[in-house]
């Protein structure tokens, strides 16, 4: 089959629409178009319905017990901020101690730093070399002080899958709200609530072949029953805790895309897999000094994240991105100049996180694909390295960290 | 983030990549920039001892496509000059010329570190030799 350019293989920042999804959401444009709050008449009961429909298959996706404790929003990021600052205004008289992670993504990050300046205490916990946290250290991070945990399930960048259910343990015996974003995880690898111990859970369709602008979080009713206090106010939608009119049509193709995912999982998930050791054999086998970022074995299968010596990731992507859509540091942050925050905290250096490259696959990509971009990536980064005065430096024996530079 | 023309041209077909020798006579290498930003340019002039003209310039670089283009425009400009045009090369022509957007104002900057270190190290060099050189002959 010819190849068709430009290549995606950057879906861990987004992905696109399967068309099954897109079927499924074209009769609640103009068709089946009520509002599902619209109790007296059959336009609403028929959005309703829709909407129910959806939340059930989102819920069975995530094991929840019952399909009310998904709360739609208009995405990951607010589902995060609606967990963080909704548990923190909610449970403020218990304590105002929050624990996560060094690596979370931004609106985890940025959400804890609002609530320190308005008084809440947030512990950071750091990460292994591999990009995994000890159990242990969130353990020895808690104080009495301490209302919620917010550990991600999978890392946008690397990949890197945390142990969920050691953390929900450990938050239910020491009586925490435990919050995990797992906009990543969701529809790629088993998660489940209930037995991983899980009280609040981001997830978003866009990472799972559904449309952007729609989100959910759920939000545990029972043992223990989670209250949050809502940052939009209006009508009471979402059992109170999201006001708002649900994007009907986006909501019933958030449903479908987990309904698809929940059915193709085992099967995508290994070829997916063997796709990216396909990629990342290529790549390391031909390139010297490349570095995999995070651990091996515990990440998602559609992830890969390479650290290539010597070349700046930017450039790398400005010989691809003709062709190939692939990330340096993440979405969020690369219109900033700062390196990966997250490669940074494995404890990498700062050359060798500015010089990461994320490739990140998805449900459409072939295997002509990965051998195309394998082959690019290594081409790039030869032409790259062989105008960087590092690799020349490294070529004459010369250590690069015993020159003094002046750093700006 | 969109590249002007121009710096996907000089990115794609860079000028003068490469070294010289660092002890050849009339090399001036300026080494600027540091790892851990994300930037370094290597960049070398060769200068004509009798004449004080630049003849040749080469450099390398780790960093952005912008990084890139502006040290390759800057060896395009510096061949030629002499000494004295050369020190006179501003980060701001470089930005016009490549358009450069505001985050990346910092590349033309570098690339003006780099002419600088680069004639500071010939002038250090071999000023005096090359006077005394030439006045021997």
């Amino acid at each position: 089959m010819a190849l068709k350019f430009p290549i995606f293989m950057d879906a861990q920042s987004t992905t696109p629409c399967d068309p099954r999804v897109v079927d499924a959401m074209l009769p609640y444009f103009v068709e089946k178009f009520g509002h599902p709050a619209s109790r007296n008449h059959p336009f609403g009961w028929e959005a309703e319905g829709a909407v129910d429909a959806a939340r059930a298959k989102i819920a069975r996706l995530i094991n929840a017990r019952d399909p009310k404790e998904v709360v739609f929003t208009s995405g990951g990021t607010e589902a995060i901020n609606l967990a963080l600052k909704g548990v923190a205004e909610m449970y403020r008289e218990k304590g105002n101690h929050i624990v996560t992670t060094a690596i979370e993504q931004r609106a985890g990050l940025d959400t804890c730093k609002r609530l320190e300046r308005l008084g809440f205490e947030v512990t950071y916990v750091p990460v292994q070399p591999n990009g995994l946290v000890d159990v242990d250290d969130v353990k020895k991070a808690l104080t009495d002080k301490t209302i919620l945990i917010s550990v991600m399930f999978a890392n946008n960048e690397i990949g890197a899958i945390q142990d969920i259910a050691a953390i929900g343990k450990l938050a239910k015996e020491k009586g925490i709200i435990f919050h995990t974003d797992a906009t990543q995880a969701t529809g790629k690898i088993p998660v489940d609530v209930e037995k991983m111990g899980i009280d609040l859970f981001s997830c978003t369709a866009h990472l799972i072949y559904g449309p952007k602008g729609v989100g959910a979080l759920y939000v545990r009713r029972k043992a223990p029953r989670v209250r949050l206090a809502p940052m939009i106010d209006g009508g009471g939608h979402e059992r109170g805790m999201r006001s708002g009119t649900l994007p009907v049509p986006l909501v019933v193709g958030f449903g479908r895309a987990a309904e698809i995912c929940e059915e193709v999982m085992p099967e995508e998930s290994a070829r997916l897999g063997k796709l990216r050791d396909r990629l990342q054999d290529a790549i390391l086998g031909s390139v010297d000094e490349a570095f995999l970022n995070g651990d091996p074995e515990r990440r998602l299968p559609h992830n890969l994240n390479i650290s290539f010596a010597y070349v700046e990731g930017e450039s790398v992507l400005m010989g691809l991105n003709k062709e190939t859509a692939l990330s340096s540091g993440s979405a969020c942050t690369s219109s900033t100049l700062e390196p990966s925050y997250v490669i940074a905290a494995l404890g990498a250096s700062a050359e060798l996180a500015h010089s990461s490259i994320r490739f990140s696959l998805h449900r459409f990509n072939t295997e002509e694909e990965v051998e195309w971009v394998a082959k690019r990536t290594i081409e790039v980064v030869r032409r790259l390295r062989d105008m960087s005065p590092l690799y020349e430096l490294a070529k004459e024996g010369v250590d690069i960290k015993s020159i003094q530079w002046k750093a700006e | 983030m969109a590249y002007s023309e121009k710096v996907v041209d000089h990115y794609n077909n860079p000028r003068n990549v490469g070294s010289f020798m660092k002890d050849t006579p009339g090399v001036g290498t300026g080494l600027v920039g540091a790892p851990e930003c994300g930037d370094v340019m290597k960049l070398q002039i060769k200068v004509n001892l009798q004449t004080g003209v630049i003849e040749d310039a080469k450099f390398k670089t780790f960093g952005c496509g912008s990084a890139i283009a502006s040290s390759s425009l800057a060896t395009e400009w510096l061949k030629g000059k002499t000494v004295d045009e050369a020190g006179k090369i501003k980060n701001t022509d470089i930005v016009n010329e490549l358009k450069l957007p505001p985050v990346k104002i910092h590349c033309s900057v570098l690339a003006e570190d780099a002419i600088k270190a680069a004639l500071a190290d010939y002038k250090t060099k071999w000023i005096k030799e090359g006077a005394a050189a030439a006045s021997s002959t």
